[in-house]
């Protein structure tokens, strides 16, 4: 008899445990009035949440007048960037937006805390082939922001040859007038790309042939950019930018030459996703700032502004979604490039990697102008200084 | 009584002293001490053996800054000398109307260049379009004798080019070398050169005898003025300049900003500030050598 | 009056061409009606609505009111006492010695004092396992550092010129040091004094490149703010802001100019008068 009243407990529980979140979750409210007052700090990409600009939804401030939270928001420029500040250990931050290989980097070098999934409940609403994925195979650390892929960004003015490859970014014809990314993992994955390559290779041969490559193409890039690609692209100063897809229909947008292709070769797929650094301070107000992001009217504001693919259901079915089915961000099966993801390289590579790309910024300067201005400047300074010592003796005699 | 204010001047300057050692001399440690460890902490000359792929940057870095400040003179040492020369409302506003562009921030007025220099700025369309009608012209003259231009006319690039980047310098830094000419020139003793002039000395010879040694100092600190920011710059390359203008600040800000090498970075900032006093030193002796041969 | 040649005429204009030009563009465009900085499309004030709409770049300008005022504060008091101690010294060597480091930061370029604040104070906070050192604190005495030998140059030549004799003769007649300072030897250094806490104001309210090194997450300055943007996309809005802060700078020099040339007026008069 106790056994039964047991067992009956027991699928009781059961029900009511796997009912609950669903019973619950929508009419129960956490409180959270402690927090008012608090603030949390946001590091984000440049460029990469609905601000408020030209009548869309400032999201900080929404959540700082419903919560009462300040929200100190500042920008990166890239992974690296960020990778760099978090680790210096100079500033903390309760939410960074960083893309998948360096969140598995942050993961594997211990720098992020486990997400308490029970206090983001909306993050029910990310699609499934967007959960468990590569960089983090358990779901402990990460909720999906936005996902997207590279692609060849070009003015159609300036060009006219058919474009599908990588390789006419190496075109002598455009010397001067390509741009390349300016962080070591986007342009080597396009060199590595174009030679066929992993962009997640651990042969140092690879990355050696990857770098001759990028070396090679230096004399025709106007300037390494990162989101400075925008005015540049706008305004007609450079006819090639390889960029992330979302950032063209923004272009497109200011100057309807530019078009868009995805090269032949292969791009890579990017997932960038919100986490926890285990020096943030405010952890449930950060929790809190995730779970608001992922609210329909936030993140179809944020998908309209940023124009990267969502990884958010209801964003896709939103009517309110000024993207829906745009072919550059949801491409069809059969229009779909071939992608490979970034994943985290060993340390060592890593280093090998960050140190050619310090030697191709300095590669190939011609110093010829630097070498004899400075040679006739060090000519005239000596033939100066002698010429003032035998002045000063001259005048020591006179007066002897 | 002497011994009393010896006493308070050494209460009152206190906290300067102790703020000096914390936070000028201290730092400075921090540095040296980066440049020579490795990321374990331990004792490495590798940092320094690395700096060795820079020195192109380097000598690059320091023929730019050099010709930047050498170009602020050039362009400074008259305007100061007919400022500090007219009249006292003249020159209340013409010293005014220099210190003004001070006050915009400096990444902006960087910033407007580039939209100036730009393909599509106004200067480059402008520029390129006068060349083309006069190479249109010469191109016709040519012709008319029998021949003709081989090359098609090609226009000229002013982004991304080092002399935009000296351009940036000389643009940004050209206040801080007139300000200390003027106010040599100004504080000069008059009377040096109604002497002068009393004893014969025509204008040529004046200036070149009395008012420039007179004005060497004020050139000495225009020069470390303009010298010293524009060697260490990273903004005006970043902006005005493309691939070949790599400047040293440019490497020791990625080494801090992104790619994550503190110990490089502070190696090449210590060679940078060591290469920077020595430069400094010789001008200072310039200096002193003729502040001897004046007296 | 000597008569002026062309040259001197003419060469004034063209340098001060060369120093507007740049800022004329920059005023020309805050009123573009569209998005570039590059393409003139029409006027308008809308960056103008959009700054006032700006929360972060409306906090960023309160940030460096804040850091200003208080680092300006801090290095003026110290710096004018630091010029009185050092003119004070009796130790030869001493003296040199605190002239040299308080040169140091003048001749440094600005990267490297930035850079070697930073790794100190990030070595501090790791020291005592402390992440998140960098924000108002760490700037503000990266600030004061920097100002400081401005503020000491500019009132130990006025310290110089003082008259000691004013002082003893004040002590002689009963006042003790303190009160003879006060009294005698301030309003004789005070313009020397001025000029050193404007200067300091200044360069606090310009510096980029110290700061950029040294400030963290909630202490944004200005030019700070500016060089994220200029890093994106930029669109007018910080043209419209400077403009603004021209024109305050603009107004504030005349009206000061204005005042002090009327002062000087009345003096003269009254000398001619008497």
């Amino acid at each position: 008899m106790k056994k039964k009243l047991l067992a009956v407990l027991f699928v009781f529980t059961i029900l009511l445990s796997t009912l609950s979140p669903v019973c619950f979750a929508e009419n129960e409210e956490k409180d959270y009035s402690h927090l008012k007052g608090t603030s949390i700090n946001v590091y984000n990409w440049g460029e990469y949440i609905s601000d408020g600009s030209e009548g869309s939804l400032d999201v900080n401030k929404e959540f700082t007048k419903r919560y009462g939270i300040k929200v100190n928001y500042t920008t990166f420029e890239s992974n690296e960037n960020m990778y760099n500040k978090l680790q210096s250990g100079g500033a903390n931050y309760d939410i960074v937006i960083p893309s998948d290989y360096m969140i598995a980097k942050l993961i594997e070098e211990e720098m992020l805390v486990e997400l308490d999934y029970s206090n983001i409940p909306n993050y029910k609403y990310i699609l499934p082939k967007y959960k468990n994925l590569f960089y983090d195979p358990e779901n402990k650390y990460t909720v999906p922001y936005t996902v997207g892929m590279v692609g060849l960004i070009y003015n159609t003015t300036m060009v006219d040859d058919e474009v599908d490859s990588w390789s006419i970014l190496w075109n002598e014809k455009y010397k001067g007038e390509i741009l390349m990314f300016n962080n070591p993992r986007d342009a080597f994955g396009i060199a590595q790309f174009l030679l066929g390559q992993s962009v997640n290779t651990h042969d140092t041969k690879d990355w050696d042939k990857a770098i001759e490559l990028l070396k090679e193409q230096r004399p025709l890039v106007s300037s390494y950019v990162m989101d400075e690609v925008y005015n540049k692209m706008e305004g007609g100063e450079a006819a090639f930018a390889p960029y992330y897809a979302g950032d063209y229909l923004t272009m497109a947008d200011v100057n309807p030459d530019l078009a868009f292709v995805y090269p032949k070769e292969g791009v890579n797929y990017f997932v960038d996703a919100m986490c926890i650094p285990k020096t943030a301070e405010n952890k449930e107000a950060a929790e809190l700032y995730i779970n608001f992001m992922l609210e329909e009217e936030i993140a179809v504001a944020n998908a309209n502004w940023i124009c990267y693919a969502s990884p958010h259901a209801l964003v896709l079915e939103s009517d309110d979604y000024d993207l829906k089915g745009e072919p550059v961000l949801y491409p069809d099966e059969s229009e779909t490039p071939k992608t490979e993801s970034f994943e985290n390289l060993s340390y060592d590579i890593q280093n090998y990697m960050s140190q050619l790309w310090s030697e191709l910024k300095v590669e190939g300067n011609t110093n010829i102008d630097a070498y004899i201005g400075l040679s006739v400047t060090f000519v005239l300074v000596v033939a100066f200084a002698i010429f003032k010592v035998v002045q000063k003796k001259k005048r020591e005699r006179y007066y002897d | 009584m002497g011994k009393k204010s010896t006493l308070l001047s050494r209460v009152i300057g206190a906290p300067y002293i102790l703020w000096a050692v914390l936070f000028i001399i201290v730092p400075i440690g921090m540095v040296a001490y980066y440049a020579f460890t490795d990321a374990t902490g331990a004792f490495t000359f590798d940092n320094m053996l690395e700096i060795g792929k820079y020195t192109d940057t380097f000598l690059l870095s320091i023929w730019l800054g050099l010709l930047a400040t050498v170009i602020s003179l050039v362009i400074a040492y008259p305007l100061a000398y007919i400022i500090a020369n007219s009249g006292e409302n003249r020159q209340k506003i013409m010293m005014m109307l220099i210190m003004l562009p001070m006050w915009m921030n400096f990444l902006l007025r960087t910033y407007s260049w580039m939209t100036i220099l730009e393909d599509n700025g106004f200067l480059t369309t402008t520029l390129n379009s006068v060349l083309e009608g006069a190479y249109v012209i010469l191109d016709e003259a040519v012709k008319i004798l029998g021949g003709g231009l081989k090359k098609p006319f090609e226009p000229i690039h002013l982004i991304n080019t080092r002399g935009a980047v000296v351009l940036g310098m000389v643009y940004n830094f050209l206040p801080y070398m007139i300000l200390p000419i003027y106010t040599v020139i100004l504080k000069m003793d008059r009377s040096l050169i109604e002497a002068a002039q009393d004893l014969g000395c025509n204008k040529v010879q004046v200036f070149k005898n009395i008012t420039i040694p007179l004005s060497l100092p004020g050139v000495v600190s225009g020069f470390t003025m303009v010298f010293v920011p524009s060697v260490s710059t990273f903004y005006i390359s970043q902006k005005l300049g493309g691939t070949g203008t790599t400047l040293i600040g440019d490497i020791i800000e990625t080494q801090f900003q992104t790619a994550n090498n503190f110990h490089l970075g502070a190696s090449l900032s210590f060679v940078l500030m060591i290469l920077i006093f020595i430069c400094l030193a010789v001008m200072n002796k310039f200096s002193d050598d003729d502040g001897e041969v004046i007296i | 009056m000597k008569k002026k040649s062309l040259f001197s005429k003419i060469y004034p204009v063209l340098v001060f061409g060369f120093l507007y030009a740049p800022i004329a563009v920059l005023i020309l465009f805050s009123f573009n009606s569209g998005k570039s900085t590059a393409v003139f499309e029409g006027f308008s004030l809308r960056w103008y609505e959009e700054i006032f709409r700006d929360t972060a770049t409306l906090e960023a300008f309160k940030n460096t009111v804040i850091v200003a005022v208080v680092s300006a504060v801090v290095s003026t008091v110290m710096g004018t006492a630091a010029a009185i101690a050092i003119n004070n010294y009796k130790l030869k060597w001493f003296k040199q010695a605190t002239l040299t480091t308080t040169n140091i930061p003048m001749m440094n370029p600005d990267i490297v004092t930035g850079i070697s604040m930073m790794l100190l104070f990030v070595f501090i906070g790791a020291l005592f396992g402390k992440t998140g050192t960098l924000g108002f604190t760490t700037l503000t005495i990266a600030h004061v550092t920097f100002q400081l030998p401005y503020v000491i140059l500019n009132v130990l030549p006025k310290l110089r010129q003082t008259d000691i004799h004013l002082s003893e003769a004040a002590q002689d007649l009963g006042c003790t040091p303190i009160q003879s300072f006060f009294k005698v030897v301030l309003p004789q250094i005070m313009p020397g004094i001025i000029s050193g806490l404007m200067m300091a104001f200044t360069l606090s309210v310009d510096d980029f490149i110290i700061s950029y090194f040294v400030s963290g997450t909630t202490s944004q300055t200005l030019p700070i703010r500016i060089f994220s943007m200029t890093k994106k996309r930029v669109t007018p809005d910080m043209y419209a802001l400077s403009t603004l802060i021209f024109l305050a700078i603009l107004v504030l020099l005349v009206v000061s100019n204005i005042i002090t040339a009327r002062s000087e007026g009345k003096k003269k008069s009254k000398k001619g008068g008497a």
